[in-house]
């Protein structure tokens, strides 16, 4: 129906370890977990599952609605389009041609596409457990743990913050259209498609100058109650052992599965 | 409710009959809302923030759907209609940077009758008669949004005026507007021959140029009656958050 409906918040409440864990251990556990899957060798089926058994897990044990984490994991699809060249330009064993234009997949190729998939959805999917577990608050708090610099962290908790905002100006200026879009009997209503689009795209445009705009009166009612860039927190959250040895041991596994793979 | 007191014979603009709706998020916004406006009249709709009114216009032309039913002049609002329907009735937005979206203020008053096929010079007459009635002449190529509060304003009336509608729904024109300003818009909706339904909370407003007054709460229509005595009931004011208790405290 508009914009602000499929902007979904990305928090799910739940009470669960995983959510009341500190958000610099889920963020570093992130990153660290997704490189140690980015390393995994082509088409290491066994691999690929023992890494995204604990993801799995992971999801489980937060309580997450099976649903909402594939629909939010399907973002990694485009990504994977990216990889389908690969398909036919890999040498090896002929699979298979495309009629007409006689491309011709090979095995290998295909492997390499099914391995750059299997590994960015089991990536997207724990970054998916991150932010459904974790409050964009607790996230720049984690940034700034991991000592990514306070205007790219920011950045980061203003885009989400504003994103929703932005959402909301957008549909509220198509309803406004939809509300004059008439057609009256006799005439052709609706205009040229070219027409149409030139609409939508001073609409854009508009939505873009008005947002700029904002942010310039944002940052001057921040700076007027004393904003000087660096985040603060009413309750920074404490690190509790528990959760570092966890996240350790997720580490050391998925190390493991690595070193086995590679030296096994 | 009867629509007939005064006006047995006059056809009804707009006729909603049990009228639901409720926000994806699940909160119920109107509760069951039944109206009838006949032709030429004009209404005023008050309430609490948050009693629906703003709800209630969006779903005169559609563009939120509740359950029941709505006609305008007769005909039922459908997916089938809604198009005609715009043509019926022009709905303005209480804020007008929602209302304008367009580079410039011609863009977005020749916005509707453009889109409704006009000629070029029916379009340019439209438009150049709209800014005139909202006294916003010459003003054709500034940007909207940085125009002032009360330009906004009318600016935004002219994008309705020049659709051409028998039918205005105007959500607070008079909100947000300096003394003067607003004066001279009330001057303009009471010049205005077409049918109206416009939510407000100034009541100062009501008797130069509303008839009749429905007032709404959670939802539901709680009051429906001549302006003035709608205005003289205390009571009914004070028990929807329409009045201000005891008066403000004196410095």
């Amino acid at each position: 129906m508009s914009l602000v409906f499929a902007l979904g918040d990305r928090y799910v409440t739940r009470a669960s370890v995983v959510h009341r864990a500190d958000g610099r251990v889920k963020l570093a556990l992130t990153l660290g977990y997704v490189l140690l899957v980015t390393a995994t060798p082509h088409a290491h089926w066994l691999a690929l599952a023992a890494l995204a058994l604990p993801v799995a897990a992971l999801v489980a044990v937060a309580r997450l609605p099976l649903d909402v984490v594939l629909k939010r994991s399907a973002l990694a699809l485009p990504f994977v389009l990216a990889a389908v060249p690969l398909a036919f330009t890999t040498p090896g064993e002929l699979v298979a041609t495309v009629p007409l234009l006689g491309w011709t997949a090979t095995r290998e190729g295909a492997e390499a596409v099914a391995t750059i998939l299997a590994k960015s959805w089991i990536s997207v999917v724990l970054a998916c457990v991150l932010t459904a577990s974790t409050t964009p608050t607790e996230l720049v708090h984690a940034l700034r743990g991991l000592r990514v610099p306070a205007l790219l962290a920011a950045v980061i908790f203003f885009t989400y913050r504003y994103l929703f905002t932005i959402g909301d100006e957008g549909s509220r200026l198509m309803r406004s259209r939809d509300s004059r879009s008439a057609a009256i009997a006799g005439y052709r209503s609706g205009g040229t498609l070219r027409w149409r689009a030139g609409i939508l795209g001073s609409m854009v445009g508009t939505l873009f100058l008005r947002s700029y705009e904002r942010s310039e009166r944002v940052f001057a009612a921040m700076q007027s109650r004393g904003y000087d860039g660096e985040p603060r927190f009413l309750d920074p959250p404490t690190l509790h052992r528990s959760e570092l040895a966890g996240a350790a041991l997720l580490l050391l596994y998925a190390a493991l599965v690595q070193a086995y793979v590679r030296l096994g | 409710m009867s629509a007939s007191a005064n006006g047995a014979h006059r056809e009804l603009a707009l006729e909603l009959h049990d009228v639901e709706f409720a926000y994806p998020d699940g909160v119920p916004a109107l509760r069951g809302v039944s109206l009838q406006v006949p032709a030429g009249e004009k209404v005023a709709l008050i309430g609490a923030n948050g009693a629906g009114k703003s709800t209630l216009l969006m779903q005169l032309n559609g563009i939120l759907r509740g359950r029941g039913e709505i006609r305008v002049l007769g005909r039922v609002l459908s997916d089938a209609s809604v198009r005609e329907i715009r043509a019926l009735i022009g709905l303005l937005f209480a804020n007008p940077d929602d209302q304008l979206f367009s580079p410039t203020v011609l863009d977005d008053v020749a916005f509707g009758p453009l889109h409704m096929g006009l000629p070029k010079p029916e379009v340019q007459r439209r438009v150049t008669e709209a800014l005139k009635q909202v006294g916003m002449s010459g003003f054709e190529a500034r940007m909207p949004h940085h125009l002032s509060m009360g330009q906004k304003k009318r600016v935004a009336i002219a994008t309705v005026l020049a659709m051409g509608t028998p039918i205005l729904a105007l959500d607070e024109p008079t909100a947000s507007l300096s003394p003067g300003a607003r004066y001279e818009l009330i001057a303009l909706l009471q010049s205005l021959p077409q049918t109206m339904l416009v939510s407000t909370h100034d009541l100062g407003a009501l008797p130069g140029v509303f008839t009749r007054v429905v007032v709404l709460d959670e939802g539901r229509i709680v009051a429906d009656g001549e302006t003035a005595t709608i205005l003289a009931d205390h009571d009914l004011l004070h028990a929807h958050g329409l009045d201000e208790a005891h008066g403000l405290p004196h410095a």
